[in-house]
């Protein structure tokens, strides 16, 4: 028997490419989410910061219901994506997609958010003072001096959109080469007493998670140090 | 003309201060730690937004909350050197220079990048990380990297405070040439009264959020009825002329007004311009002409008033020497039991003199 069945590949492929896209994404959400978390304290501020941070409390099956639900055919965002022409994101690819997103948030939010934070506002003034605009500050000042939490929040963001399996199951449904990503696929040859194809792709799924936490401790101690403010 | 006026209301403290400047040269604004004085630069940079003021350098328009007018920090063209030079540590020293550079208008700029790393001697420094410098380099890089975005007014805030005495020593004569050489206003900040007079034409005192009076930095020094010639660390900066070595015993000889001045020996060519600190301890008076003394400087002089010291022990009197006005701290006793009173004629002998600053 070879090692992986083309179910297998195809698991990885789609894993690969789900977690690819949805870190992209990610970064691109996160990065500004964060930057406005990190630069206020108002209640709004506080208000957001709390509803980007819930599913790391709330259990992937909540979440996995509830967006279940509202990207259904009867909930608001179903309503949107239909009338969109867009059909409707359940048990599809792109609602994988949407539902890791919102998952992956806060792994990806709340290390940006610390590395603007740890700059401060002092080289943005520095900026400010030498004819930077906000959005020139914020592109050549605080992103460069961030890059370090960025590489971080998106390795943080693919290894736990790898992993993830809760969530994935309630809106994607383990259909083969849809929706059924790496973990389902370990739990379907589980299931089906198939123990020598799921320690393969568990073996896969360990390895790669040590190697990203890895690069992670690697970027931790390549930080430059905190500037103190005066 | 440099004309600041701003109210601005942090928690209890309140900042309203009233400044009218020289459109250049070096002002120095003194004030003990939670005068305002940090906060009074971050009103005028526009990184405090104040309730309620105007701010005009030269001819440009920077607030003005009676007409709506507020120019973000971007637009203003105002250097900043803040007390921690906060470079940008992702870009070497010759990126940060140009930082500013490549966002000023080719039709604004007006300081040549060559003349900056010159005047600043960075030349060797540029492909060098900010990290890889001391801290006298980086605030050197800090104040040639504010330059280099030609402000219209540069603003240090103890940009000396957080380096050790001999960086602070080499890099006041950097600033002396920033000012001699362009013709840009710095506005200085520090708490520390002899590196406030050290370069600066113009002193402002600055006491619980308000100027309590600006006047030029002589004048300022002396005046009996504020608190900088009462306290312990009271001076007179005096200007003067080398006139003369004495090679032998290694001194410099100095022409001011008063007379002439014995200092440890300089290698400033005669006819330098010097400017010397003479400190209020470090004179004394007596009735007749100093004989069989050790202390070198003796000036005739006359008494123009005597005030009371920081302490009860001290008066400080003030001198006439020729024009030169001398601040003498001695204490209440001598005082008496030489029966000093204005108007009189008397010898100062002057202990010390310190070379401040040179052109």
């Amino acid at each position: 028997m070879p090692a992986l069945t083309p179910d297998d590949w195809s698991a990885l492929r789609l894993t690969l490419a789900l977690a690819g896209l949805v870190t992209v994404l990610l970064v691109l959400l996160g990065t500004p989410l964060a930057w406005w978390l990190a630069r206020g304290s108002s209640w709004v501020h506080a208000a957001v910061g709390s509803l980007v941070t819930m599913p790391l409390v709330l259990p992937p099956t909540v979440l996995g219901f509830y967006l279940l639900v509202a990207m259904g055919p009867g909930g608001p965002v179903g309503r949107l994506t239909q009338a969109l022409g867009l059909g409707l994101l359940p048990f599809h690819f792109s609602g994988l997609v949407v539902a890791s997103v919102i998952y992956s948030l806060p792994f990806v939010v709340q290390p940006i958010r610390n590395g603007f934070l740890a700059i401060g506002t002092r080289p943005l003034e520095a900026a400010a003072c030498l004819r930077a605009g906000p959005l020139d500050a914020f592109l050549s000042v605080a992103l460069p001096l961030a890059r370090p939490a960025l590489l971080g929040a998106a390795v943080l963001g693919f290894a736990h959109t790898l992993g993830e399996f809760g969530v994935v199951l309630m809106i994607g449904g383990s259909i083969p080469g849809s929706t059924r990503v790496l973990s389902l696929q370990i739990y379907d040859h589980v299931e089906a007493l198939e123990y020598k194809q799921a320690h393969w792709l568990a073996g896969l799924l360990l390895v790669f998670s040590f190697a990203a936490v890895l690069v992670l401790q690697r970027l931790d101690t390549q930080r430059p140090p905190q500037r103190r403010q005066a | 003309m440099i004309e600041i006026r701003l109210v601005h209301r942090l928690g209890a403290f309140v900042l309203d201060a009233q400044l009218q400047l020289p459109g250049g040269g070096i002002s120095a604004i003194f004030g003990i730690s939670g005068a305002g004085k940090s906060t009074l630069l971050r009103c005028i940079a526009g990184l405090e937004h104040a309730a309620e003021g105007r701010v005009a350098i030269g001819g440009q328009l920077w607030q003005d909350s009676r007409r709506g007018v507020f120019l973000p920090v971007h637009a203003r063209g105002v250097g900043y050197v803040f007390q921690d030079p906060c470079l940008f540590e992702h870009l070497d020293v010759a990126h940060n220079l140009d930082f500013g550079l490549q966002r000023t208008a080719p039709a604004a700029r007006r300081i040549a990048r060559e003349r900056v790393v010159q005047m600043l001697e960075i030349g060797p420094l540029l492909q060098r990380a900010p990290r890889n410098l001391s801290g006298g380099e980086r605030q050197r890089v800090a104040i040639g990297r504010a330059l280099m975005a030609s402000p219209a007014l540069l603003l240090l805030d103890e940009p000396l405070a957080a380096l050790d005495q001999a960086a602070r020593a080499a890099i006041l004569p950097f600033l002396g040439r920033v000012q001699a050489e362009l013709t840009l206003p710095l506005l200085y900040v520090s708490h520390d009264l002899e590196e406030a007079s050290r370069l600066a034409g113009t002193l402002s005192l600055l006491e619980g959020g308000r100027v309590v009076a600006t006047g030029p930095l002589g004048e300022m020094l002396v005046r009996l009825d504020l608190p900088l010639a009462r306290r312990e660390d009271a001076a007179v900066m005096l200007e003067a002329t080398v006139s003369a070595h004495d090679p032998q015993h290694h001194l410099s000889l100095l022409a001011c007004r008063a007379g002439t001045l014995h200092v440890a020996g300089t290698d400033l060519p005669p006819g330098a311009r010097v400017r010397v600190r003479v400190p209020a301890r470090d004179v004394s008076v007596s009735l007749a002409e100093p004989s069989g003394t050790s202390i070198l400087n003796h000036l005739p002089a006359t008494i123009r008033a005597i005030a009371d010291g920081e302490g009860p022990a001290h008066a400080i009197v003030q001198l006439d020497a020729a024009g030169d006005i001398l601040l003498c701290r001695i204490t209440k006793r001598s005082c008496t039991t030489l029966g000093l009173a204005p108007g009189m004629p008397v010898w100062a002998q002057v202990k010390s003199v310190a070379l401040a600053s040179h052109r």
